[in-house]
């Protein structure tokens, strides 16, 4: 396949050389791409503002011997343009670009439920019906989940014993009073009760918690999250808490879950993209 | 690969901005063959800009004393701020000759991808300087792709307790290209700037 085709969200982009720049795009069929953009720096250039960062984008791309080349690009959807109207809706939409890409490590390996998680996060960033960090930390844990690290949530992840105390980032996740290491951190039930909203979905239960049950959630999931990748992520301490929108309940009468996850129950409900994925 | 002092020269001018490795190596072979002369004054002017260029205290623009050409020109409209990324935009919008007002150089844009927060930038300078209800108008003009916006963005908010009138330039389209040439994003993003220097 020296020319191909594919659908993707931009990561980053990276100057190189004179007016070219590297674009790390999360795809649909062929995972992680690094592709030169050439030209792309200069004001006349054809590709525009098309690969900046959150553009939803249909490229083709010539494969090289080191990095790919792009050759066209199709805007599908700029959520760059929603999100940078709003500060913090941006800082978090640039915690979640820059977390898929050190969570992806490999390039051009298949990461159609990584990538499909990425779409969702941004559609609902961009949508602006729920708090961005609610977003963001939903995103997060979904993102550790894909990537075989979903903390244990429901019972001790050392023993499995149902009553859970404390939250053991070495440990896993939620551990019981007998397992748990000295200094482990002991949240509020209802933080533990936010992250297994977040972590499915249940939106409606994860707009009417309070503000700081999020807080503590979110001290959480970035902390399990930055143990995961053994490096900080640099944009989280940019994110802003504050968040100007309107009250976000019930705006969502269908109950949907906006990030699109599919919680392992209900995997195989999605064949054609189960049938992507090889 | 050259021997060892040509090499250099080839990685320290790679190092500059805007500079791959193929332009490092021509510029470094036209020093080879340049006047001795010529060369010595290229250096000389390359240590005197670090010696005697400072950052005006007001506005962050470059200086040759404490305080920059257009902060001390009495003729520029003190009731205006055009808040820009570096020094250079200062340069490209003088040349309009459109702008009478002052300036506030950031010393760049927001990219929290890149570490850089607000607070790695000259933000509270600015604040200072509108502290005392002078200024009524503040223009962003940071650049019109991703962290330039978001950097008006967070300014724009920022400010807003303030009162001021704060307007952004419709800027992005490529200077002499037709409209029809324009990718949709920054056509947009034209449009979107003019409907806020109507408000
Ligand atoms: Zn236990
Ligand atoms: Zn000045």
């Amino acid at each position: 396949m020296s020319l191909y085709r594919d659908e993707g969200v931009v990561l980053r982009t990276q100057k190189l050389g004179e007016a070219d720049r590297i674009i790390t795009i999360l795809t649909r069929r062929t995972g992680k791409v690094r592709g030169v953009a050439k030209g792309v720096r200069r004001t006349m250039s054809r590709f525009g503002a098309r690969l900046e960062p959150f553009s939803h984008v249909d490229l083709q791309l010539h494969a090289g011997r080191s990095l790919d080349v792009i050759t066209q690009v199709e805007t599908l959807r700029p959520y760059g343009e929603a999100l940078v109207t709003d500060y913090p809706r941006y800082t978090a939409g640039t915690a979640m670009l820059e977390t898929a890409d050190r969570l992806i490590m490999g390039e051009k390996e298949p990461a159609l439920r990584q990538f499909l998680l990425m779409l969702g996060g941004l559609r609902t960033l961009a949508e602006g019906t729920h708090e961005p960090r609610l977003v963001l930390d939903a995103f997060f844990l979904r993102s550790l989940a894909v990537a075989g690290y979903a903390p244990a949530l429901s019972g001790c992840a050392r023993c499995g014993a149902e009553a859970v105390r404390a939250f053991a980032i070495a440990s896993g996740g939620v551990v019981c009073g007998a397992c748990r290491p000295a200094g482990a951190a002991v949240p509020a039930a209802e933080t533990i009760a936010l992250m297994i909203a977040l972590l499915r979905g249940d939106w409606a239960a994860a707009d009417a918690s309070e503000s700081r049950h999020r807080t503590e959630c979110s001290g959480l999931v970035a902390a399990y999250l930055q143990w995961h990748l053994e490096q900080g992520i640099r944009s989280l301490r940019h994110v802003e808490r504050e968040w100007a929108g309107r009250d976000p309940v019930g705006r969502d009468p269908a109950g949907r879950d906006p990030i699109g996850w599919e919680w392992p129950e209900r995997r195989a409900s999605h064949p054609e993209e189960a049938a992507r994925t090889r | 690969m050259y021997e060892g002092v040509v090499q250099n020269l080839i990685d320290e001018l790679g190092l500059l901005p805007g500079v791959g490795p193929k332009s490092a190596q021509r510029i470094a072979f036209h020093v080879l063959a340049a006047d001795p002369a010529d060369v010595k004054r290229l250096a000389h002017a390359l240590l005197e800009v670090k010696e005697k260029v400072r950052f005006c205290r007001i506005c962050g623009n470059v200086a040759a004393e404490d305080e920059c050409r257009i902060c001390r020109d009495p003729r520029r409209d003190p009731q205006v701020i055009c808040v820009v990324e570096e020094s250079k935009d200062v340069v490209a919008i003088e040349k309009t000759r459109e702008f009478r007002g002052r300036y506030h150089v950031l010393g760049g844009a927001i990219s929290p991808i890149d570490g850089i927060g607000p607070d790695d930038l000259k933000i509270r300078e600015l604040m200072a300087r509108l502290a005392d209800g002078q200024v009524t108008e503040l223009i962003l003009a940071t650049d019109p792709n991703l962290e330039g916006e978001a950097t008006a963005t967070y300014l724009a908010r920022l400010v807003k307790p303030m009162g001021l009138k704060v307007t952004r330039l419709a800027s992005g389209l490529p200077v002499g290209g037709d409209l029809e040439y324009a990718d949709e994003v920054t056509l947009g993003r034209a449009f979107e700037g003019r409907r806020l220097l109507d408000v």
